[in-house]
């Protein structure tokens, strides 16, 4: 396509592609929309996101834009937040949503499982300490009926509160008379989504040819 | 009368299944006589003894009035005046008295699918008619497209899951379409070039009558689809392209039908009907689902009009439906599409609006109609093949059987290639296999044969279309149960209604369509979404009765889980075990019945499951007994979980059953929450109080279990919460090992209240 020559070449975009697994015209189709959603600068910051003006009615907006700037969606083993992130760290959180190809083994299958719910999980915990406690998922619960006043503020505290509950009740099973569930560790985490179906659920589609309706 | 007497009494002391069959042979003896044309002829002197005597009598009575005045008749017979609905109930107790004697068989019913089983009992019927010399009562096409075919598919369209039907709805479309179209040409076009084999002397088949042929036998057809579909548990994507296909291709068959048959009479066929009949199909399927959206709509503003008179509203929703299809039917739409979208349309407001009471007669009608329908449908086509004039041509038969295989396959592959370009999560190859498979044909099929006009060819056909019901019927639908097992194809994962996979739904969904945000094109998600901010803005103030349509959805789910939890626990019968555990205060492992909650919920759960079993009935309770038992066993289960093993017992700690208090009782395990002083009042109300206010103004009974406060106003939403988190520091102060003596007054305390 005449649109790829005239992009930073190729042997970059193979280094994103073995990463990431997406291919070189998905790259580039995703450069694109990255330079138009940082006004051509070489970062994007938090911002940038908040421009895109379909993004402010989605109840979770914030929570996404916080994943994006998650270290720990970048695959670099490190944590934390940062304030502005380059091309790549934007295609590896992207790559979080590619759906699982055709053929692959049991093990492949998990794995991308796995890593699904592991950018979920650190959607969900906000405070990086490696479990969700229940503050943190009333927040959550909160923020998806947060377009419904003040009614949903405590029913939102007690659907967490059941929740949580669940989780607990699969995770421990037994439990000590005066202990207490910390908070859900990524194990559990796992085990409660077991039956989600998440690696046929959590995708998008991304295009392979450049359309030019692209929403701003 | 007479005859059936003594078999009563016999049948009461031999096991059930003697006197069963014994009166299911009696039934079938009287049927087969009601069924034959001059009842009041008394032909038949062996079973119709005492009409035959009668109708003497009668005549007898009739010649002495001339002679004198007749005596006043104090018992007189007169079986004209209610032959009809006689026997349409003969022939509906029949059916049913079959499907109940399937199911005390357990060994056949595992093996063999209901509809087979259903079959054979119609080609007994057929039989023993017959040899009585009966004209048996064929499948009539008028009886089939009105009466029967409607309750299946409105059961199945209203309770379609519409997430897993959208998601795939393009790959659907593509089978439903495409897929019948080939079909039916492809066998249309080869039986036509089979007929013109010499020695098969099948040379006054033309072209035409061979694709009209075709369209008859392509079409998928939804009844057996479910029959069988619905037995062997397979996941739900499988479930949904094979169910909608055969849903969606109704359109298809209904144009080509007519454009054939059409063309059949004169003749030839030029560019401009090809196009007219494209055209026509789109409005045919565009019209029907037209239809059915606004007689959907209809259905659900009149929904919200109902809190006054419950007891009509299930009827809104079947009449709806039902004028739904036939003013489809009038106009030669797609009357299958018409019910779908109508049911669509209407089931997320009306299920908003009418009560719990009317939504369970509701299922419960729908489940039973489309039971009945489908019991009476494959007894029929037993029967009638029986019955009906068959003309018997090995080549034609057989060459359809085997094309309508390969079309069916070669079909599912193609189509599969060419859609895996565009779908996310690939269909592999067990999958095609399955979808190939499970192209069931049946009855629909049959009733569009009975109803060509044409004679020596529609034997033909008729018989040919028979055999291929037959063959798809049994051999496929026996064999696909072990081929699921073999191939260990995906089964349907038990829907345990998991508080947490539904806040993952939603944030997925929310989460996926803020990504398609950034990612910057309009994807499924970003349509849906926008639909659905639509929907809340405009469409469900306007149909949605007070204040439920601002309800979102999550909140709904809730509360409904919480009912579902609640009756649930109730029809288990938890509360007989009430005595034996508060008269004990220490819990120990072994006392932690084993029938806990999870373990009901798995008795529920596999407990053999089929389309028209409902796994919950509130029933003869009335709401206010089921919230009393309710929270009777509630109080006793929180005191079994959270009294704390007394000082001389530390070894065997208490139980907590997490799981099953998750829906009732909001425990949390905060640190910041101080234990306080019993001091606290409990409340049992879980949130799902207030949305049955509007059944029963009044909670009854509200009681706390240590201090006994019985009041019965209605609690408001916002307060049950305040009253829960009291409740849950309750919870933490009762698991300290505190005083039991204090905990034992208030289990005894609460007992009593």
């Amino acid at each position: 396509m005449g649109a790829l020559q005239s992009l930073p070449g190729h042997p970059e975009y193979a280094d994103l592609a073995e990463k990431t697994g997406f291919s070189f015209e998905q790259i580039s189709i995703l450069h694109k929309r990255f330079k138009q959603l940082s006004h051509n600068e070489q970062t994007l910051r938090r911002d940038h996101f908040n421009e895109i003006p379909d993004l402010s009615c989605n109840p979770i907006r914030s929570q996404i834009i916080e994943a994006f700037f998650d270290q720990r969606n970048f695959h670099q083993n490190s944590e934390g937040k940062v304030q502005e992130i380059g091309f790549e760290e934007f295609l590896v959180v992207m790559s979080h949503f590619r759906p699982p190809s055709l053929h692959m083994t049991d093990d492949q299958r998990e794995s991308v499982r796995k890593e699904k719910l592991r950018f979920l999980f650190n959607m969900h915990d906000t405070d990086n300490d490696g479990t969700i406690t229940l503050e943190e998922y009333r927040h959550v619960v909160e923020e998806l009926l947060s377009h419904s006043g003040a009614l949903g503020k405590d029913t939102a505290k007690s659907i967490a509160d059941a929740a949580m509950l669940e989780v607990a009740s699969i995770s421990m099973g037994h439990m000590e008379p005066d202990e207490f569930y910390e908070g859900i560790t990524f194990e559990h985490f796992l085990k409660l989504l077991s039956t989600f179906e998440i690696e046929s659920r959590m995708n998008i589609r991304f295009l392979n040819m450049d359309t030019t309706t692209l929403c701003k | 009368m007479a005859v059936l007497r003594p078999a009563r009494r016999s049948s009461s002391s031999p096991p059930p299944l003697t006197g069963l069959l014994t009166c299911v042979l009696l039934l079938v003896f009287v049927s087969a006589a009601s069924a034959s044309r001059d009842a009041a002829a008394g032909k038949n002197n062996e079973t119709r003894g005492d009409p035959a005597v009668v109708t003497d009598e009668d005549s007898h009575h009739q010649s002495n009035s001339t002679a004198h005045k007749k005596a006043f008749p104090v018992l007189s017979f007169n079986y004209d005046h209610v032959r009809k609905p006689f026997e349409i109930s003969l022939w509906i107790l029949l059916a049913l008295l079959m499907k109940l004697g399937f199911h005390i068989i357990p060994r056949v019913s595992n093996v063999v699918p209901e509809s087979c089983l259903l079959i054979f009992v119609g080609l007994l019927v057929g039989g023993i008619i017959k040899a009585i010399g009966e004209e048996a009562p064929i499948l009539d096409s008028k009886l089939f497209f009105l009466y029967l075919l409607p309750p299946i598919i409105l059961d199945a369209g209203y309770f379609l899951p519409i997430r897993a039907f959208t998601e795939n709805l393009g790959t659907i479309l593509m089978f439903a379409v495409v897929g019948t179209l080939w079909n039916a040409f492809f066998v249309g076009g080869m039986m036509y070039a089979v007929c013109q084999i010499k020695g098969a002397n099948l040379g006054e088949v033309d072209l035409l009558s061979c694709l009209l042929f075709g369209s008859i036998i392509s079409a998928v057809d939804p009844v057996a689809v479910l029959a069988v579909f619905e037995e062997i548990h397979i996941n739900e994507l499988l479930h949904i392209l094979v169910f909608g296909e055969s849903l969606l291709n109704d359109a298809v068959t209904v144009v080509l039908y007519h454009l054939f048959e059409e063309f059949s009479h004169a003749g030839t066929v030029t560019v401009v009907d090809a196009l007219l009949g494209v055209v026509c199909f789109f409005v045919v399927s565009l019209g029907g689902i037209l239809v059915g959206a606004i007689y959907g709509l209809l259905g659900a503003f009149t929904s919200r009009f109902t809190s006054h008179t419950r007891v009509i509203e299930p009827l809104f929703v079947f009449l709806y439906s039902y004028m739904a299809y036939l003013s489809a039917e009038v106009f030669h739409l797609s009357g299958i599409m018409s019910l779908i979208a109508c049911g669509v349309m209407m089931r997320p407001y009306v299920e908003a609006n009418i009560s719990h009471k009317s939504y369970t007669t509701m299922k419960y009608f729908l489940k039973m109609w489309s039971s009945v329908s489908e019991t009476l449908i494959f007894i029929f086509l037993g029967v009638s093949t029986v019955a009906g004039p068959h003309a018997w041509n090995w080549t034609f038969v057989i060459f359809t059987v085997i094309l309508c295989l390969i079309s069916r396959v070669l079909g599912v592959v193609g189509l599969t290639f060419i859609i895996n370009k565009f779908r996310i999560v690939k269909l592999t190859k067990k999958d095609q296999f399955i979808v190939a498979y499970g192209g069931l044909r049946g009855a629909i099929a049959f009733s569009l044969g009975f109803l060509l006009t044409k004679s020596e060819m529609k034997h033909m056909f008729l018989t040919a279309i028979i055999t291929v019901i037959f063959f798809t019927v049994f051999v496929q639908g026996m064999t696909i149960r072990p081929l699921v097992e073999l191939l260990a194809v995906k089964k349907k994962k038990e829907n345990k209604g998991s508080i947490n996979e539904e806040i993952h739904t939603q944030f997925l969904d929310h989460l996926l369509t803020g990504i398609e945000c950034i990612c910057g094109h309009y994807g499924h998600h970003h349509w849906k979404d926008k639909l659905n901010r639509f929907n809340k803005a405009y469409v469900k103030r306007w149909l949605i009765a007070g204040e439920r349509s601002t309800e979102p959805q999550l909140i709904s789910f809730y509360n409904k889980m919480e009912m579902k939890q609640a009756m649930m626990m109730v029809e288990s019968g938890i509360a007989p075990k009430l005595p034996t555990v508060v008269s004990s205060v220490s819990m120990s492992r072994e006392e932690q019945p084993d029938d806990g909650v999870s373990c009901f919920t798995n008795k529920h759960f596999l407990r053999s499951y089929s389309r028209h079993d409902l796994l919950i009935d509130p029933f003869e309770d009335t709401l206010s007994e089921i919230r009393f038992r309710k929270q009777r066993v509630e109080m006793e289960r929180r005191m079994s979980h959270y009294l704390t093993v007394p000082a001389n017992r530390q070894e065997t700690p208490s139980v907590r059953k997490v799981c099953f208090e998750s829906e009732h009782q909001v425990y949390t395990y905060d640190d910041s929450e101080s234990p306080r002083g019993p001091t606290v009042q409990l409340n049992l109300s879980p949130p799902d109080a207030v949305s049955l206010l509007s059944e029963s103004p009044q909670r009854p009974n509200q009681s706390s279990s240590h201090r006994d406060k019985g009041d019965g106003e209605p609690r408001e939403r916002e307060r049950a919460p305040d009253e829960q988190d009291e409740q849950l520091k309750l919870s933490r102060c009762l698991s300290d090992p505190g005083p039991n003596k204090e905990e034992e007054d208030g289990g005894d305390g609460s007992f009593k209240s």
